[in-house]
């Protein structure tokens, strides 16, 4: 099984988080949160828009620094965003080896961009690639750094059904391949309950609810436990499924 | 709501002349913009103008509207301006007044891209340095001629520094602005790719602040010529300036209108190169460009 391939989810810690605590003008939007990713794993996030689960990532990025408590990541991690935030004025690859240590090749941008399926895009310049190629070439800015902690923050929010699907797909693939922990934050249930071993919801701060995916990979929405799944975690999130079927 | 599905009987006289099913639909054909396009060439719609207004001009001084001693005709100014450019005096003027905008235009560029890079990529900068230039600024620098003379001597020195004050308050503006209006979400990216501060200086904001310094440098090269012809009236024994008080004091409006054609064609030089250098630095930008 594929999964057994890559999994070295040891009991070695990628992320520990604890006692955290950010407040923006006296209000704590995470509040004494713990949160622990073992290396290899795949975790997501979930929860309603403003409850903290994107400035969490910023912390873990290392973006945000305001905080308060005990917060421990590996030194090589890598962010892809929302929007792929290429820099408009550098060429694709460029923009791949931007800000890597030493002085890397060519060479290492193409086989990262080799790796999302833009390798015949390295020359073009970022305004003339598709939302999805650019989401596909900020993966592989982000991957080229070979990061033990991949941090996703909502990277298909803005890409098209099709487009996603392939996204999420490629994801899976790249996970499975590297072997990093990766923090995905997403509205999405579904590509939750598709990609991660575990899936988090974040609510009031902390993380207040924890549910182990354990489906086969890789694994097929039309499942009755998909579904069950599917629908635990809506329901968590305050959406009503039962009328939704009905 | 389809109208095919209302009872035929009951269709007013506007529905009745809606096509049935059977009828076919008019349609229109979209012109592709290739073809849409005049079949002249640019350059000559762009040179149309000029030459229709030098035209215009050439008729009204033949025919006596326009005199000589108000303004000389187009075929008087070109033989003049032949005779000029014949025994050398046009030449060495436009040397000394080019080497005057370049010297002016290099330090203004120093002060004044210097000036805005410490005040944009550092708070202290700002704190320290916007303020004074900002007030100094708003000073017609024209009125520091005077000041300038007192201080400099009446030598190239005045001149130059003349020019490199009108060079240098537009480039910090736009340098200033554009630095401080590099989207933030692409200084965050290249944060956590872990590029050092120099690092992102030099991969992030310089490259988004270009746009706007290429503005700028529009706006100073427009205001070098400005400077010059200022400076070179005043106290000056060479340079284009130099032609025109002489020619001034001897009534020859010919010799004027050539000096006057040399710095619209100097203008027009300073901004081809300004154009080609925002074609070769600016081509990644997604911006409209015109239909």
């Amino acid at each position: 099984m594929a999964t057994d391939v890559h999994r070295p989810v040891t009991g070695h810690a990628a992320v520990r988080v604890e006692g955290l605590t950010r407040s923006f003008d006296d209000r704590a939007v995470i509040d004494d949160l713990r949160l622990d990713v073992r290396q290899g794993e795949f975790v997501a996030l979930l929860g309603r828009s403003g409850c903290g689960k994107s400035t969490l990532l910023r912390i873990l990025a290392g973006l945000d620094r305001d905080i308060e408590g005990t917060v421990l990541v590996p030194r090589r991690k890598a962010v892809a965003f929302q929007s792929p935030r290429l820099m408009p004025w550098k060429k694709v690859w460029r923009n791949v080896l931007l800000g890597l240590p030493g002085k890397p090749g060519r060479g290492v941008a193409d086989q990262a961009l080799d790796e999302v399926g833009l390798g015949h895009r390295a020359d073009a310049w970022p305004k003339t690639l598709s939302g999805g190629e650019a989401q596909r070439a900020s993966l592989a800015r982000a991957l080229v750094r070979e990061p033990d902690l991949l941090l996703l923050d909502e990277p298909f929010g803005a890409l098209d059904a099709l487009t996603r699907i392939k996204a999420q797909r490629l994801v899976g693939e790249l996970w499975q391949r590297r072997g990093c922990a990766v923090l995905l934050v997403t509205h999405d249930v579904e590509e939750a309950v598709l990609l991660a071993d575990r899936v988090l919801v974040m609510d009031d701060g902390v993380i207040a609810h924890e549910q182990p995916i354990d489906l086969d990979r890789p694994r097929d929405i039309t499942d009755p436990r998909f579904a069950e799944l599917r629908a635990q975690l809506l329901e968590r999130l305050g959406v009503d499924t039962a009328a939704e079927a009905a | 709501m389809s109208i095919s599905h209302a009872p035929p009987s009951k269709s007013g006289p506007d529905i009745s002349d809606i096509p049935g099913k059977d009828a076919p639909l008019e349609l229109d054909p979209l012109v592709p913009t290739s073809s849409r396009r005049t079949r002249v060439p640019r350059w000559l719609r762009r040179t149309t103008g000029p030459v229709v207004l030098v035209l215009l001009w050439q008729v009204l001084s033949a025919t006596g509207v326009l005199t000589s001693d108000v303004l000389a005709s187009p075929g008087r100014i070109a033989q003049v301006g032949s005779d000029l450019i014949a025994d050398g005096s046009l030449a060495s003027a436009m040397g000394t007044s080019l080497q005057r905008v370049a010297a002016g235009l290099l330090l203004g560029t120093l002060v004044g891209t210097g000036l805005a890079l410490v005040s944009g990529l550092f708070r202290i900068g700002e704190d320290l340095v916007d303020a004074p230039v900002q007030m100094l600024r708003t000073v017609p620098f024209v009125g520091l001629i005077p000041l300038f003379i007192i201080w400099f001597g009446i030598g190239e020195a005045p001149k130059i520094a003349i020019i490199t004050l009108g060079v240098t308050f537009p480039l910090y503006l736009n340098v200033y602005a554009g630095i401080r209006g590099v989207d933030s979400q692409l200084i965050e990216a290249g944060e956590s790719l872990g590029l050092s501060r120099w690092g992102l200086v030099r991969h992030v904001v310089l490259p988004g602040a270009l746009p706007g310094a290429l503005t700028g440098l529009r706006y100073s090269l427009g205001i070098a010529w400005l400077a010059l012809v200022f400076a070179e009236q005043v106290n000056a024994d060479s340079g284009i300036g130099f032609l025109m008080v002489q020619a001034r004091d001897f009534l020859r409006t010919d010799v004027i209108v050539v000096c006057l054609i040399v710095y619209a064609f100097l203008g027009l030089l300073a901004d081809f190169v300004v154009r080609s250098l925002e074609r070769l630095l600016l081509q990644w930008r997604p911006t409209f460009t015109g239909r």
